[in-house]
């Protein structure tokens, strides 16, 4: 993983210090001070007048984002995030299997063609979807010659919502995966079949648990985004698609609750810890 | 080589004779334009619908390919389509009606888009250096053993996993309400070189990993000075894995859109944001056109570090590919 472990001794450990140092007073100045102060706010009145928090303190705002008004909302962003996770994982394994075995010396190149449209922004492959879903666009168009077509395409439904998302965090899955099938030692397939595993039990009883490594870093990186995001949601869905990120977004917008919307991150950030925790140190390697 | 009777036999060598037959699968989609994934597939005459087993010898998994080939239509037909109807001169996205440039023009004639492109442009550049200054340094200090390193890794690496929305609001909350820092390039720049860090130290550190250390030894050895040393050995040898970090940090600065909307200022407004303004009204062509000159930039931006990695590394003698994907991982 690391690179080698140098000498101990004073003088390394003050120049470990000397090259830590910026990214660290950065880090706790710019993130760890920023998130602090947002559980503090989570725990806040709002102030009506200029919409931030103030004393007294008060457990208000996670009784509010607990509420079961929101419950529906908490629930279809985890449905969406779980899906769009598993929708990512369909798609990504043959294609990361496919380059790991047989991809040769085109490899690299392949690989590439996968990053590059992640290397698109994010916004405008978002919004080639809301130009394809459209009810002026070409899917509804060609799907009405069949008489299979939408009045105002397929917007604002929860199947254009995980499209999106899934097309958004593919490669966040391809990669880790492509890692774990890459370093998968492929002998093993050959004395599962030796073994006289047939071909379903070599896959679930080899294949997977050797490149779970991969599949828990992929899944991390794509639940987490996907669950916390709302420029999909928003794009390509409406009222009925609203998400957790929204509601975070509206709280600090024009809702003007910032104690709400600091509750609702901070739930949030809960649910990555979990995720990590869950990821335990298996995936550790990959990511 | 015994050949099971479980599959279906086929009459090839082992060379992995046969043409690329290359089979269009369209997925439904919109016209799938072609891509860049044309694995050479045999024309294998398969008598019996079966997948091919593993099998010692070359085997060419013809369905893996096809399953394959269709991700990547659905990776590219989206934003050929986005780019296609960019050019498109009427206001339709589901007919073709003619070539223009007019969306184009009417672009470039934006002041509001003029000025959000180059504060996004300067806000990146800014982002990507000290990201990569600072991220470089720390990549190094994690090589060192010391107590708490784990901790240390955790922390370089905690804005990888921490949503976007929250980041943003945690910084609105910040500058306004603690530090009073007015929103705009400053407060942005703040959120961009965060979540950028943990990519250059990732890119750099993975490098640092494969490097040799009897190379920097044998330089101390010879009698170089630390500082020597590091910038006639170390530094060289790690500028592939620096530039693309750099590139990554700036491209991601360039496109950030969730966070960089709690902190844009009046009369400060990145690109992103912008045209995620305009985009929540509807499909327009405007916004199709500017998405996809964004899309191009970032292309060219990343042609563009891919290249001078490429450059660099040739001369480093190492695949710079392999640094941005050892990166990712």
């Amino acid at each position: 993983m690391s690179g080698r472990p140098a000498r101990r001794g004073f003088s390394s450990g003050l120049a470990a210090a000397g090259q830590l140092g910026p990214a660290t007073v950065w880090l706790v100045l710019f993130l760890l001070v920023p998130l602090a102060l947002v559980v503090q706010f989570s725990f806040a009145t709002r102030d009506t007048g200029a919409a931030r928090a103030v004393l007294p303190w008060t457990t208000l705002p996670y009784r509010t984002a607990l509420d079961p008004a929101f419950l529906p909302i908490f629930w279809r962003t985890l449905v969406y995030a779980t899906v769009t996770t598993l929708a990512c994982l369909l798609l990504a394994f043959p294609l990361a299997w496919f380059i790991a075995r047989h991809g040769g010396r085109f490899r690299t190149v392949l690989l590439a063609l996968v990053l590059i449209p992640f290397w698109a922004s994010y916004l405008a492959r978002v919004y080639a979807w809301k130009a394809l879903l459209d009810g002026d666009g070409p899917i509804n168009r060609l799907l009405s010659v069949v008489g299979l077509g939408r009045d105002g395409g397929f917007l604002l439904t929860d199947t254009a919502v995980v499209l999106g998302l899934t097309y958004g965090f593919l490669p966040f899955m391809v990669l880790p995966l492509y890692v774990a099938c890459v370093r998968f030692d492929h002998q093993l397939v050959e004395a599962s079949y030796d073994l006289g595993h047939g071909r379903l039990a070599t896959f679930f009883r080899v294949v997977l648990p050797g490149v779970l490594p991969g599949i828990l870093a992929g899944s991390l990186l794509v639940l987490v985004p996907a669950a916390g995001d709302f420029v999909t949601p928003s794009l390509l869905g409406g009222v009925d698609q609203t998400t957790f990120g929204s509601v975070v977004d509206d709280q600090f917008g024009g809702g003007n609750n910032w104690p709400l919307g600091s509750a609702m991150a901070v739930l949030l950030l809960v649910l990555v810890v979990v995720a990590l925790l869950a990821r335990g140190r298996r995936g550790e390697d990959v990511l | 080589m015994n050949v099971s009777s479980r599959r279906a036999s086929r009459r090839r060598g082992d060379g992995g004779a046969g043409g690329g037959g290359v089979e269009r699968t369209s997925a439904g989609r919109s016209g799938g334009e072609h891509h860049g994934a044309e694995q050479a597939r045999p024309a294998a005459r398969r008598t019996a619908r079966r997948g091919t087993g593993p099998r010692r010898g070359v085997r060419r998994p013809w369905r893996l390919g096809t399953a394959a080939a269709a991700v990547y239509v659905f990776l590219y037909a989206p934003i050929l389509w986005l780019a296609l109807v960019s050019f498109n001169d009427s206001r339709t996205l589901s007919t073709l009606t003619g070539f223009s440039l007019r969306w184009y023009a009417e672009l470039a004639n934006d002041e509001r888009v003029v000025s959000a492109l180059l504060l996004s442009l300067r806000l990146a550049a800014a982002s990507a250096v000290i990201a990569t200054v600072i991220g470089t340094l720390a990549a190094f200090g994690l090589r060192r053993a010391f107590r708490g390193r784990g901790l240390w890794t955790t922390l370089l690496a905690l804005p990888l996993v921490v949503p976007e929305v929250v980041l943003g609001v945690s910084l609105l909350a910040f500058c306004v309400q603690l530090m009073g820092i007015p929103l705009g390039f400053g407060a942005l720049l703040l959120a961009h070189v965060t979540f950028s860090l943990s990519y250059v130290v990732v890119v750099v550190r993975a490098r640092l990993a494969g490097l040799d250390p009897r190379i920097e030894e044998a330089a101390a050895d010879l009698g170089a000075d630390p500082l020597t040393r590091w910038r006639t050995v170390t530094l060289p040898l790690i500028a592939p894995a620096v530039g693309a970090g750099a590139a990554f940090a700036f491209v991601l600065s360039f496109d950030d859109v969730v966070t960089s909307g709690y902190l844009t200022g009046v009369g400060s407004t990145t690109l992103p944001v912008f045209v995620y303004g305009q985009a929540r009204r509807g499909v327009s062509p405007e916004v199709v056109a500017l998405s996809t000159a964004m899309v191009a930039a970032s292309a060219a931006l990343l042609l563009l570090g891919v290249l001078v990695t490429v450059v660099r590394a040739r001369r480093a003698g190492r695949s710079a590919a392999r640094d941005v994907l050892a990166s990712a991982s």
